[in-house]
């Protein structure tokens, strides 16, 4: 375990690093605007896996917390000048709490059910925020962001960089789960609820706080958004394509640990990049649509499964 | 301003709506209330079902008549639907929650964009003579484009209730969700009747599409505005009550017109979520249903 | 629906049919690199309607490459599909100015899709013409930014200011207010309640509705037990159907003078052909009618060759209200590059805020903001119309312009249930 740790801190120094070098080194600002997006889906797959794969309860509503981390940090912005970090801060903080609320109003269901009433927070979510004037409802909200700081060339790769800090806090987060005492819990309670209670299990502890840091994450991955697109409405903040990437991305990563959300999002949202500006079609949703069924029909646990078993090894 | 017409009038517009969602949830109650699979693609089917009855009615027929032409290719495509989805999942002797609710998820997009490109993804409606008068009883005005197919709802889910409780096969499926193993002891096979009932279960979605375009124009993403109502309506009315789930529909119905009449209509459609929310948090099973 | 690739091989065919005789005329075009015009359409997603905008473009690059290009190079149109998403804008117009090098960019439709795009062409000093994006401009200020269409100055406020002066004409004391909540009708409501309240009008009912509503009768009641005498309505094709059969199932009062509005809607060909006699004595908001006022033998020329491409490809074939100022958005920035003899953003600028521009919508001149100085939004009242036939419509006295007086073709016919019934 010490090993893969001393790796893992390792690579994530090297990725950083990158982080602050690249925009100085690739001059096309380009594909900063294009790697913003793709950081953004593997924040938002992992904070999505970490209460849909650890703990097996699956969260349709995935951009009901994105959005309302993009809501609240335009509004911070907007209304009180509060600095990018400090947005992101308490975006994951709302986050965790809406997670929470959450949590406690599905506590007695499982399964099915609980699928069901997450949708509804979407919707719940995106019509409270529409009714809210100081928000902009329909109209949207125009987001003039903040000048870079001296260690970005521009406002793209500054948005860039922001997203990737993001994106690997989460996943380091996603990885202490994992390994700690609360992914062990977790683990029982996907494979047996009602086991897990028997053994003296916390399950409604545990669960409680993988809605929490679940919902943490979501909301962080949408703090950055106003400042990418300069401009909030609820359609796109609340975008179904949101909360189905949160579900496809894993599913085709695989669910079991951090590196299954990773790879499905880099795979997946670079090919609808690509898609976007070479084909641009309806069909980037039916290729998604074709690829989870596929998915579900013939790799139930996604690449990293394919590849674990590839190699022999033996999975617990 | 509590004046007696516009509230006579709004609550009779909510059971009409209410009843056009209980037809658009009867086949959910069958495939999720009662066999227990989530088939989130149905209000899509739905969708699909309007568009049948759309084609038909390009060449002249009347939208119901369309709909009980529909009834066949429907339960025959409900009949594929479940072989499919048997045999992804035979494979692993069971489905789990997050692939079955995938699976359908991917299926009700796919749905989804072959509409789109089949008809382009502008509204269509269908235009029959009724529809743009009105019938007036004293303070109230119905119009005939909410009567018509709010009858349809309770006619439907009359059919298909008296099918489940009077006929073998209608209890045989009422029992496979629960007793598989004394079902095939008793010398019948599940997998058959669960073919069966999800065959019914999509020969209501035409008939739900059909009084969807009668009440307004549809476009081929339209089912994802139903979904919330529509499991609201299933989970709500406790798993398997069909009845039940007219009930709640209409109280659903009656919610959303008495918000959009006197509060304010950009809150009614949350108004079926969170009642869900609500009766999910105090009565999980429900209001009318089998305890699960 | 046709794909992508069989419409290029469409458009390259009609470029091929119209370069022959460039060619034959032994007209060389200049071996400098092309003049690059980028732009997203929304080909796909809930604007998807306005995609046969792009037919306007294509005729238009079509047009001047066949007359030699600009500057004697030739023009290349680079789009993508922005699928009707503002999430997807910022990547889609880096590429067009980082990867494809484009020197002249036309915005996304709408100002929902273009206000991702304002800062960015503001910190990056570009050009830009505005498509339907209303008071697009207002807040970012930008000197290299014009709208194409005719919506003219604080159009936030007043760009269906038209429908007010006509309703203070008539007297109206008491007005009622309704839009969809989505942003265009929702600013279309915000800025004639302004209006409505400048003029001393009391506004007895002012109500916004969830997109998808498709029953109006409660909104219906409402509105009659307010009394009013005009009705302005903000709203989207399908509630725009749904109130014009729910007005014909409840019905409202005579005293009701001036009906419509800012409804997106009966300018298409679907819905005038749907609808129908449904829509007579509806007084509603457009860019161009085949009016005597505003018809030119370029305009109908440019409609000719438009409906035979979009009957092809299954959009609207009448094509009035968003085609034919796509065609103008590149005879604005082809003026501004000829007449500034240079594709630099600040001298196409200065050329534009200088000088007016001949295009088939009439001469247009600026301010500073890129507004059209003076607003030729038009109110049109639609009138005798029979039957379901969409070629009644190329005709005159079907949408006769009411407002604004340079334009006027008749008067206001009314009240609103006499004109319905006619």
């Amino acid at each position: 375990m010490r090993k893969t740790s001393i790796l893992f801190v390792a690579g994530i120094v090297i990725v950083l690093a990158l982080g602050f070098l690249l925009p100085w080194t690739v001059r096309n600002p380009f594909y900063f605007f294009v790697g913003y997006v793709v950081l953004q889906y593997v924040t938002i797959a992992t904070g999505w896996n970490i209460l849909g794969g650890y703990a097996g309860y699956i969260n349709f509503g995935a951009a009901g917390f994105f959005g309302a981390g993009v809501y609240l940090s335009a509004f911070l912005f907007t209304t009180f000048g509060l600095p990018l970090p400090l947005c992101i801060l308490a975006a994951a903080v709302f986050g965790a709490v809406l997670g929470l609320l959450m949590g406690y109003l599905t506590l007695r269901i499982q399964g099915v059910y609980f699928a069901i009433a997450t949708l509804g927070l979407v919707v719940v979510l995106e019509t409270i925020v529409h009714n809210i004037s100081a928000l902009g409802g329909a109209s949207g909200m125009a987001v003039y962001g903040p000048k870079p700081p001296a260690w970005s060339p521009g406002p793209s790769q500054y948005n860039f960089t922001i997203m990737l800090v993001i994106a690997v806090a989460a996943v380091s987060l996603a990885r202490f789960v994992e390994i700690s005492w609360i992914g062990r819990g977790l683990r029982a309670v996907r494979a047996s609820e009602d086991a897990a209670e028997c053994s003296g299990v916390p399950t409604l502890r545990l669960k409680l706080l993988a809605c929490a840091l679940s919902g943490a994450v979501l909301a962080a991955a949408g703090a950055p958004y106003p400042f990418y697109t300069s401009f909030v409405e609820p359609v796109t903040a609340f975008s179904l394509i949101i909360g189905l990437n949160a579900i496809a991305m894993p599913l085709i990563g695989g669910t079991k640990s951090w590196v299954g959300p990773v790879l499905g999002a880099l795979l997946l949202a670079s090919v609808q990049q690509i898609a976007t500006v070479t084909i641009s079609s309806e069909l980037n949703i039916l290729f998604v649509g074709l690829v989870l069924i596929a998915f579900v029909a013939f790799a139930p646990g996604g690449l990293s499964d394919l590849f674990g078993r590839r190699q022999g090894r033996a999975k617990s | 301003m509590i004046s007696i017409d516009i509230l006579l009038n709004a609550v009779v517009t909510g059971i009409l709506l209410g009843s056009v969602y209980a037809s658009l949830a009867l086949g959910l109650a069958i495939t999720f209330g009662i066999l227990h699979i989530p088939n989130i693609a149905h209000p899509t089917l739905v969708v699909a079902g309007a568009f049948f009855v759309y084609t038909l009615s390009q060449w002249g027929l009347d939208p119901i008549l369309a709909a009980l032409i529909g009834l066949v290719p429907f339960y025959i495509l409900g009949v594929a639907l479940y072989i499919f989805y048997s045999r992804v999942f035979e494979r692993r002797g069971g489905a789990n929650v997050l692939q079955s609710l995938t699976l359908f998820f991917g299926l009700s997009l796919v749905i989804e964009i072959l509409l789109a490109l089949g008809f382009g993804s502008e509204l269509k409606s269908v235009s029959v003579s009724y529809i743009g008068s009105s019938l007036k009883l004293g303070l109230l005005t119905i119009p005939y484009r909410l009567l018509i197919p709010a009858l349809l709802g309770p006619v439907m889910i009359g059919a298909v209730w008296l099918y489940l409780s009077r006929t073998n096969s209608g209890t045989a499926i009422r029992a496979v969700a629960h007793e598989e193993r004394a079902l095939s002891i008793a010398g019948l096979n599940p997998a058959s009747v669960k073919r069966h009932a999800f065959g019914i279960a999509t020969a209501t979605a035409v008939v739900a599409g059909a009084a969807l375009i009668m009440v307004g124009p549809v476009e081929p993403f339209a089912g994802r505005f139903q979904i919330g109502r529509v499991f609201a309506i299933v989970v709500l009315a406790g798993m398997g009550s069909i009845p039940g789930s007219l009930a709640i529909a209409i109280i659903i119905g009656i919610a959303e017109a008495l918000v959009s009449s006197y509060l304010n209509p950009s809150w009614s459609p949350g108004v079926a979520f969170a009642i869900l929310l609500l009766g999910l948090a105090l009565r999980p099973q429900g209001l009318f249903g089998a305890a699960r | 629906m046709k794909t992508r690739r069989e419409f290029h091989k469409l458009a390259a065919a009609t470029a091929v049919a119209l370069a022959v005789p460039a060619i034959v005329g032994s007209k060389v075009f200049a071996q400098d690199k092309p003049i690059r015009v980028g732009a997203s359409v929304s080909l796909t997603g809930p604007l998807a309607s306005t995609k046969n905008g792009l037919i306007g473009y294509e005729l238009w690059r079509d047009d001047v490459n066949a007359a030699g290009g600009l500057l004697g190079r030739k023009v290349e149109l680079v789009t993508y599909d922005d699928q009707s998403s503002a999430a997807n804008v910022p990547a889609i117009y880096s590429k067009l100015v980082d990867v494809d090098a484009c020197d002249v960019l036309f915005s996304p439709y709408g100002a929902n899709l273009s206000a991702p795009v304002m800062p960015f062409i503001k910190q990056r000093d570009l050009f830009m013409i505005g498509m339907f994006g209303l008071a697009g401009n207002d807040v970012a200020k930008h000197d290299k930014f014009f709208h194409s269409g005719p919506w003219g100055p604080n159009s936030g406020r007043d760009w269906a200011r038209g429908f007010f002066d006509l309703a203070k004409a008539q007297g109206v004391k008491k007005i009622a207010i309704i839009n969809a909540d989505l942003e265009f009708s929702k600013n279309a409501a915000k800025g004639g309640a302004e209006v409505a309240k400048e003029y001393g009008m009391e506004i007895v009912f002012n109500q916004s509705y969830p997109p998808n509503t498709t029953d109006f009768s409660s909104m219906i009641r409402n509105i009659n037990a307010g009394d009013p005498e005009a009705i302005f309505i903000a709203s989207y094709p399908a509630d725009s159907t749904a109130i014009i059969r729910g007005v014909k199932e409840i019905g409202i009062s005579d005293k009701v003078k001036i009906f419509g509005g800012a409804m997106v809607g009966p300018q298409y060909g679907a819905l005038l052909s749907s609808l129908g006699p449904e829509l007579n004595g509806l007084v509603n908001s457009h860019t161009f009618v085949p009016e005597p006022t505003m018809q030119t033998p370029a305009i109908k020329g440019f409609f000719d060759r438009y409906t035979p491409i979009a009957v092809k490809q299954g959009v609207d074939p009448l094509g009035y209200y968003i085609p034919p100022f796509y065609y103008v958005a590149g005879q604005l920035a082809a003026a501004a590059i000829t007449g500034s003899k240079s594709v630099d953003p600040a001298k196409m600028a200065a050329f534009l805020h200088a000088n007016s521009v001949d295009t088939i919508a009439g001469k247009i001149a600026f301010n500073e903001i890129g507004d059209w100085k003076e607003r030729r939004v038009l109110m049109v009242q639609l009138r005798g119309i029979k039957g379901n036939d969409l070629e009644q419509f190329r005709n005159p006295g079907h949408q006769v312009i009411l407002d604004p007086p340079s334009l006027k073709t008749g008067d206001l016919a009314g009240p609103y249930n006499k004109a319905r019934a006619s």
